[in-house]
């Protein structure tokens, strides 16, 4: 993992009192509320329904020990002994007070971690795929470019007021785990086909939010020290370019779709070859020392099979669910990336007590090189871990809670923070995934259904991935009441899709059903094999809505 | 309006015209649309243009050589397109005074520096309630850059990069 040098540490600290001075001035008056609010939006500080919101950076979602117990501690201290993993791989606080707000932020400090740009107009935390380094299917990892972005973007002078947020996502592997193609900009480390030298794909102007789009190619191929001098023309072209009289059509892929992908290549092509690259390029020394700290850890040397996990399984059928379903494949043999499922059955998706952050920071540090990962579906993954400790892990993990066997099951749901604390919403999201994840609480029925994904957002800005879900579920307000739109048929990875409408909106208590009569068909009529999104693209919408018809005439 | 730059207020040389005259003893600062009559009547004097924010940089590249300033006019604080514009501006080898006219506020002074803005002038209220040292404050509150264009001095990674040499001097002595 990344550790800060003094230079690192002096900035974080400096931003600190940075913050504590805005804070003091806005009391003093000497800064208006509308000049505050951006202010405290760029260190992660937003007003919410009840109460102030901190949202912490939590980059390419690494996190050590040390900094699990003390974001474990924040929440005891100021807040209320929980915190929510978000879809960007970041960590929220739903009850601090402004006035603790310097305090925590010192806390953070004093563990390598800041709230700097996780909101507010300008380049946000940096995402990564959350199995970077592990993964068997990887290039490269990931985690170098994605913290070499973090730097270059942190503070930028010419970019902290852009006409909208602005996220980067970085993979380097064949599957796209970090949903690239919903980002303003996604990087794709690859290898050029001619001269096999490794550099990147870069993708512009994919978004979910109310008006989703497809992340298109923007370059081919761009030479690895190329990266910074041409984000900076991506940047600058969207800062002079992109609209400023509507936030709603704020965002770069309204500029792309408005100017289209080649006419905002060609002035992206133009800025690129007018920069002064010499100076933005990147530093191959700087680059290999940052990549220095995400060398592989000291693996032992061990066979491929586990014959103690083995034997554990035979004896213990949730232990075999678990490992069946919450283990991944990882690039070392003898070791597995172990996913830590926040869904447990009727708790709010993403949630994690100051309990849970200890347990998870205890086992992180016994059995995974002292390394978890937050992943966009807001869940926690423990990267190297021997198969041989699955056991045990496992063994605390059913105690405490987190033993859901559910990773990629149709429990393993997404959601927003809706109506029960987002200013923005329109309707709940919480009690929506939990409603759900009690109707087809039944792991059996999970595991018959198999890979499914329930995205759950409550309002159109789409937080909650609605768009790229399996099934999507958006929450409206309609005549004073909360009504759920079910699209179908979305997919975040390598086949990327945007959900269809099922039909018209539902009302909560009826979108369990709902979505039971959509799988009713899967179910039905799926061939050897077939999983969901298959079955849904060789079938097509019209099965499905058919099936859904049932429900919506009954309410109408 | 107050006018400051890195030092502090400063008075300002330039004045717009009043009713199509030149006012005594400032030199012209004119719209866009303006220019080519104006520079044609100056003769040489120096001249300064006040531009929108949405300007092209083609546009005023013709006449860098003529100008002795440029002022970005930044109609919100939070419209950062003038950032952008300063800097392409620069790079494409501006070197005559970069201003930047709007209610920026305290907090945005070193961007506006390290964009390549020499001046900020600010409205009258805004001034009110963040007099100069207020400015002078915020442009010192952060000391350390990631990015080479900074207005501070020298970026983290040049600081690195003198730490290794550094570090690598003292290894060689201690041999």
């Amino acid at each position: 993992m990344y550790r800060y040098d003094e230079f690192d540490e002096r900035l974080v600290r400096e931003r600190v009192a940075q913050f504590a001075s805005q804070v003091e001035r806005r009391v003093a008056g000497a800064l208006t509320e509308e000049e505050f609010r951006p202010l405290r939006l760029k260190n992660g500080l937003y007003l919410q329904l009840h109460a102030y919101m901190l949202r912490i950076a939590v980059p390419y979602g690494t996190l050590h020990a040390r900094q699990l117990r003390q974001l474990a501690h924040i929440a005891d201290v100021y807040d209320r002994g929980y915190g929510h993993f978000t879809t960007r791989q970041n960590l929220q606080f739903n009850w601090p007070k402004l006035k603790d707000v310097p305090a925590i932020l010192g806390l953070l400090a004093d563990v390598e971690m800041h709230c700097i740009q996780s909101s507010g107009n300008c380049i946000r935390n940096v995402t990564a795929d959350h199995f970077s380094g592990v993964a068997h299917d990887e290039l490269e990892d990931p985690r170098p470019v994605a913290e070499l972005l973090r730097q270059w973007s942190s503070l930028h002078p010419e970019f902290e007021w852009l006409g909208r947020k602005f996220k980067i996502a970085v993979t380097g592997a064949a599957q796209d785990r970090a949903v690239l193609k919903s980002h303003d900009v996604g990087v794709r480390i690859l290898r050029d086909p001619t001269t096999q030298q490794v550099g990147y794909q870069i993708l512009v102007g994919g978004g979910l939010g109310r008006t989703p789009m497809v992340g298109r190619i923007l370059r081919e191929f761009l030479p690895r020290e190329k990266l910074l001098s041409y984000l900076e023309a991506v940047l600058r072209v969207y800062n002079l370019e992109g609209r400023r009289d509507n936030k709603y059509k704020a965002r770069i892929k309204i500029l792309v779709h408005e100017i289209g992908i080649d006419a905002i290549r060609a002035k992206v092509e133009a800025e690129f070859a007018a920069i002064d690259s010499g100076r933005t390029d990147v530093d191959a020394q700087e680059f290999a020392r940052i990549a220095a700290f995400f060398a592989p850890p000291a693996y032992e040397s061990l066979p491929d099979v586990s014959r103690k996990l083995e034997q554990a399984q035979a004896s213990d059928e949730e232990l075999a669910h678990f490992v069946e379903h919450n283990l991944f494949r990882h690039k070392q043999r003898g070791y597995t990336a172990l996913t830590i499922s926040l869904k447990p059955v009727g708790q709010a998706p993403g949630d994690a007590t100051s309990h849970q952050m200890r347990v998870i920071a205890d086992l992180a540090e016994k059995y995974s090189f002292d390394e978890a990962r937050v992943s966009h579906a807001q869940n926690i993954v423990l990267p190297h871990v021997r198969l041989d400790d699955v056991p045990e892990i496992f063994a605390v993990l059913r105690a405490e809670g987190l033993g859901t066997p559910n990773v990629g099951l149709l429990t393993d749901i997404l959601a927003c923070p809706g109506l029960d604390y987002c200013a923005l919403a329109t309707a709940r999201s919480i009690p929506v995934a939990q409603a759900l994840a009690e109707h087809f609480a039944d792991p059996a029925k999970q595991k018959e259904i198999g890979d499914f994904s329930i995205k759950i957002s409550g309002c159109i800005n789409a937080c909650g991935h609605h768009h790229v879900g399996n099934i999507g579920i958006l929450g409206l307000e309609k005549k004073g009441a909360e009504s759920y739109q079910i699209t179908i048929g979305g997919d975040p990875g390598e086949n990327y899709a945007l959900g269809e409408l099922l039909g018209p909106g539902l009302p909560a208590e009826l979108v369990p059903e709902a979505v039971d009569r959509v799988v009713a068909v899967y179910l039905a009529r799926r061939e050897p094999g077939e999983s969901f999104i298959e079955a849904y693209r060789r079938l097509g919408l019209a099965p499905f809505k058919a099936a859904f018809k049932e429900i919506a005439d009954a309410v109408a | 309006m107050l006018l400051l730059d890195r030092h502090g207020r400063k008075d300002d040389s330039f004045a717009q015209l009043e009713n199509g005259k030149k006012i005594a003893g400032k030199a012209p600062l004119v719209p866009l649309a303006a220019l080519e009559a104006q520079l044609a009547a100056q003769g040489g004097a120096p001249l300064g243009v006040l531009v929108e924010n949405n300007v092209r940089t083609a546009e005023l590249e013709p006449y860098f050589g003529k100008l002795a300033l440029i002022a970005i006019r930044f109609p919100s604080a939070t419209d950062g397109r003038g950032f952008s514009l300063a800097r392409q501006l620069r790079e494409r080898g501006f070197i005559g005074v970069l201003r930047a006219s709007g209610p920026l506020f305290s907090d945005q002074f070193p961007q506006a520096l390290a964009c390549g803005f020499d001046e900020v002038e600010i409205p009258d209220a805004n001034a009110a309630r963040q007099p100069v040292e207020q400015w002078l404050a915020a442009r010192d509150r952060i000391t350390l850059a990631y990015q080479h264009e900074n207005g501070l001095g020298e970026s983290i990674l040049e600081l690195r990069r003198a730490r290794t040499l550094e570090k690598n001097l003292t290894g060689a002595k201690n041999v």
